[in-house]
């Protein structure tokens, strides 16, 4: 399978294809919901971002408390589509990866081939298993919002799945594509 | 009257919580595996398998399941031959904090859905009703909000055709689409008033999924908008598959001759629930 490293480069993206299946290994940010209306509304007032947003991939996950002796509790992905709205402003602003689950707006896709960015879907409702990959986590922003807090990740070989690619293909509308050829 | 002490309450609720978090449900992990078995898709084949994997690894490990540790729905019947010495409410409660903690699950209850600041474990939603008998029954539903969050309520004609209800049903696991972790378990509540459809809706969640011959018209009803659900083609996190619904449960109740609520509450496939008579 597939391996990619953090920070995510124009040569990385370029080579994802939506469907494909890739290991990650590297840094991520967690953030949903209240850290992404935060950080849009830093960026609005043209504050500085707790983080650097620049060539980061976000993780929408937002994980259980840790158990004693583990990096994380449980970690899945949480339903991305909720942060659509937030989405296309940090795009401009220099994410270049998000991971998540479920579908995505139109204009989520037109951002992330505006700006050359990569949607991935990490597996949904896993978040015991996906616990093996992560290896280290701390809250580094926002720890008033508890779960909801940024959490920088280190991740190793981290399972996902290409949901919309560089060029804006977008793994469910590839299938709605197939079925209706059915 | 038996005497139920509140502080056995307390300590059952906390230990159901962990139960229902870190323990899938085995009639659930059943149908997913036999859901395995029929699924032609190999990528959805694949996808079940870490579903699976996953529960798996939650028992072993004592993790919970999902991260979304859900907003924790308490059902209690209590037999009228019973009482509780203590404050009820307060010792679910407490249960829950306790549960919570103890399993290192997640604090994901804002106190002012308005304001939303710093979340906690609290309040579980709670429902109470009174049956005949002297036990006490007790069950924990930690309701993830993905799917909750795709629950739909239609307030239908009292004419409505059964196809229209079927129709409603199916649009509204297509509305829910990936975003809630297919593949589902739809609870139905039809009848009795706009938000008793919708506990109704829920409270079919905790019917046994299980693949049995339709015995009544209910039940074949049930299983024919699940045949619909499952032409879907949405699948394993909405990758594709046969395997959109695990189960489609219905819970019905006597409704006004004016009306014909219809509830749907999705589940999806980490339907958690773990209960306890007492």
């Amino acid at each position: 399978m597939k391996k990619i490293k953090t920070p995510l480069d124009k040569r990385q993206i370029e080579t994802l294809k939506v469907g494909e299946e890739v290991l990650l290994s590297g840094s991520v940010y967690t953030a949903r919901d209240q850290a992404h209306k935060r950080l849009v509304e830093a960026i609005a007032k043209n504050k500085k971002t707790p983080i650097d947003l620049r060539r980061q991939i976000i993780y929408y996950c937002g994980p259980t408390k840790t158990p004693r002796g583990k990096a994380i509790g449980s970690c899945g992905p949480t339903t991305a589509s909720r942060m659509d709205d937030f989405t296309p402003l940090l795009l401009k602003a220099g994410l270049k990866g998000m991971i998540g689950k479920g579908s995505r707006s139109a204009e989520v896709e037109r951002a992330i081939k505006k700006y050359r960015g990569v949607y991935f879907l990490a597996y949904a409702g896993c978040g015991a298993l996906l616990t093996k990959y992560v290896k280290k986590a701390e809250p580094v922003a926002y720890k008033d919002l508890g779960p909801e807090a940024i959490y920088k990740l280190e991740v190793k070989s981290f399972p996902l799945i290409v949901g919309i690619d560089v060029k804006g293909n977008n793994v469910y509308k590839q299938l709605a594509k197939l079925k209706s050829e059915d | 009257m038996r005497k139920i002490l509140a502080k056995t309450i307390e300590n059952i609720v906390a230990e159901l919580c962990i139960l229902a978090n870190l323990n899938l449900r085995k009639d659930v992990l059943a149908t997913l595996k036999a859901a395995r078995l029929k699924e032609k898709n190999n990528q959805a084949k694949s996808l079940i398998s870490v579903i699976i994997q996953n529960a798996l690894i939650a028992k072993k490990e004592k993790r919970a399941i999902c991260q979304d540790t859900g907003m924790p729905c308490v059902f209690v019947e209590i037999g009228q031959k019973a009482y509780v010495e203590g404050d009820l409410k307060a010792a679910i409660t407490k249960g829950v904090e306790a549960g919570y903690k103890k399993g290192f699950l997640r604090n994901s209850i804002v106190h002012n859905p308005l304001v939303r600041q710093s979340p906690r474990y609290l309040p579980p939603v709670i429902h109470i009703d009174i049956v005949k008998g002297n036990k006490l029954k007790l069950t924990v539903l930690p309701k993830g909000f993905g799917c909750e969050n795709k629950a739909q309520l239609k307030m239908f004609k009292p004419t409505a055709k059964i196809s229209e209800i079927k129709n409603f049903i199916v649009e509204v696991v297509r509305t829910a689409g990936p975003d809630a972790c297919p593949p589902y378990v739809v609870g139905v509540g039809i009848g009795g008033t706009a938000d008793y459809a919708a506990f109704l809706a829920k409270k079919a969640l905790l019917q046994r999924v299980e693949n049995q011959k339709p015995k009544t018209k209910n039940q074949r009803f049930a299983n024919d908008v699940l045949r619909a659900v499952n032409k879907l083609n949405i699948g394993p996190m909405g990758l594709g598959g046969k395997t959109t619904a695990l189960a489609l449960n219905l819970e019905t109740y006597p409704t006004h001759i004016a009306g014909l609520p219809v509830a749907v509450n999705i589940s999806c496939h980490a339907l958690r629930s773990a209960t306890a008579v007492i």
